[in-house]
């Protein structure tokens, strides 16, 4: 019997079983059972929600182990949980401990500024953010099995992530309406694989799952991503830094199943106290923008 | 044949895909109208917890059940043999099921995503390449349930990993994501003939 772990088949699998949901961040057991109980289809493991990072500053690194073993031992649903751009050390730790999914994070401070992680190499599946098509290739040619469109995390704004929502899905659309000899060009321009590329330009989709991220704070924003193309979202900040985290969090999980319903989306809208405060992108200096680092 | 596939949550649009190219007409399913119009139905793979609890607020768990009981032919894959089991083990606290098959299903019995797999296994008498994802295992099965594929597990013992009772048919793994159609059309041709009225 020829049995395989860790192959690019089962990697960018576990991401089809994530599709159409919600990954949440959590902070501890407490909040990943709520996100459980209101339907996450995964959580994210992190000491700090990007909201704190940023109120806070200072150095972000991987969470403490302990604390991610205590958020595996609450919940049955998959956990994730982040490690410093090209810190292939505090992946390994991940690893380790058994984590479903590596978040390969800008939201973290990075611990190198032109390496990625290499990520063929291990057996757990990454998840990369991207700003733009070449990003996201580059991301999946050092083997991310799964890509999140960057958006400004911890602001609860949701238009950097339309943005880059609309940027890759526009590049698809540009390469599927090209010439196969003007792919070369593409490549090129894109500073991306030509295979890949060609690959893109061929299926009109990415060859990995594309979830987005960063700024969403209200199921509206959810089904706004769902609209955009989405496969699924991941909410940071968004539901624990809310009023009413449970109830939150479940509307969010049914406008991103509903998301063409209006009916549907008007409904959950409704008495969901208070959304997080939020930032908008435009006052933030250029320094604290999150989203720009990854290269 | 109209054949729905259940889109709450998970991978449907893949087995909406491999339904169509068996030749037959697939229709998502999120809402009870859309049940009624269905001859057939498949689970898909995602979370079970995040499927049963959309089914729940969306007023699809009974009439599944009724549809079920009716003797309405369904497919499960992962999460959808979860879904299709009469009782699970590892689950949440009170984690619903729609039931059907008499068998109690173990979630994430080979383990975390590091443990998922690939490897070859006999299914209903033929080599076919499988993929496990976070996959379950059947524990134990009643009298009634055909086993059509099994495989060793990190325990040492045989488990199954396809069963089928009567028009209810679940395995562990995902013949979406391969490309396979034996398994859909096993679905179509042994299951679903016969079943529908």
């Amino acid at each position: 019997m020829s049995e395989a772990v860790g192959t690019a088949r089962v990697k960018r699998g576990m991401a089809e079983m994530l599709k159409g949901g919600v990954i949440m961040d959590v902070v501890n057991s407490e909040q990943a059972k709520i996100a459980q109980d209101a339907g996450a289809c995964a959580v994210m493991a992190l000491e700090r929600v990007p909201a704190d990072i940023r109120a806070q500053g200072g150095v972000a690194r991987m969470s403490d182990p302990d604390m991610i073993e205590k958020i595996k031992a609450a919940v049955t649903i998959p956990v994730m949980a982040k490690a410093r751009i090209g810190h292939f050390v505090e992946a390994r730790i991940l690893e380790s401990l058994g984590v479903d999914y590596i978040d390969e994070s800008e939201v973290l401070t990075p611990a190198d500024y032109e390496n990625h992680i290499e990520k063929w190499d291990f057996k757990v599946p990454f998840v990369c953010g991207a700003t733009n098509l070449g990003e996201a290739l580059r991301r999946i040619n050092e083997g991310a099995a799964m890509i999140r469109s960057k958006g400004e995390a911890g602001t609860g704004d949701v238009s950097n992530a339309m943005m880059h929502m609309r940027k890759i899905g526009g590049e698809i659309r540009r390469l599927s309406s090209m010439r196969e000899d003007e792919l070369y060009v593409a490549a090129k321009e894109l500073q991306a694989p030509f295979a890949l590329v060609k690959e893109v330009a061929e299926t009109g989709k990415l060859p990995v799952v594309l979830f987005t991220a960063g700024g969403i704070a209200t199921p509206a924003d959810a089904a706004l991503m769902m609209q955009m193309g989405a496969d699924g979202v991941f909410i940071g900040s968004g539901i624990f830094k809310s009023g009413d985290p449970a109830t939150r969090a479940a509307a969010c999980v049914k406008a991103t199943t509903f998301f063409e319903d209006a009916k549907v989306l008007a409904d959950v809208s409704r008495g969901l106290g208070d959304a997080m405060v939020g930032i908008n992108v435009a006052d933030l200096p250029a320094p604290h923008r999150l989203a720009e680092r990854g290269w | 044949m109209k054949i729905g596939v259940l889109a709450l949550q998970g991978d449907f649009r893949e087995h909406i895909q491999a339904v169509k190219m068996a030749g037959h007409a697939g229709l998502t399913v999120r809402r009870p109208e859309e049940l009624a119009e269905i001859d057939a139905l498949i689970i898909p793979g995602g979370e079970s917890t995040t499927i049963a609890l959309l089914a729940q607020s969306f007023g699809l768990l009974q009439p599944i059940r009724e549809r079920i009981a009716a003797g309405m032919p369904v497919y499960g894959s992962c999460a959808g043999m979860i879904l299709l089991a009469d009782r699970i083990l590892d689950g949440t606290e009170d984690q619903a099921t729609f039931g059907g098959i008499d068998m109690t299903v173990r979630r994430n019995a080979f383990g975390r995503q590091v443990d998922s797999f690939e490897s070859n296994l006999d299914f209903n008498n033929s080599p076919l390449r499988a993929v496990f994802i976070r996959a379950p295992w059947v524990e134990h099965l009643g009298k009634a349930v055909e086993v059509l594929s099994e495989i060793q597990g990190s325990d040492g013992a045989r488990h199954p990993v396809a069963v089928r009772q009567g028009s209810l048919f679940a395995t562990s793994f995902h013949p979406e994501l391969t490309g396979d159609l034996r398994v859909h059309r096993y679905f179509f041709d042994q299951v679903c003939v016969g079943a529908i009225k």
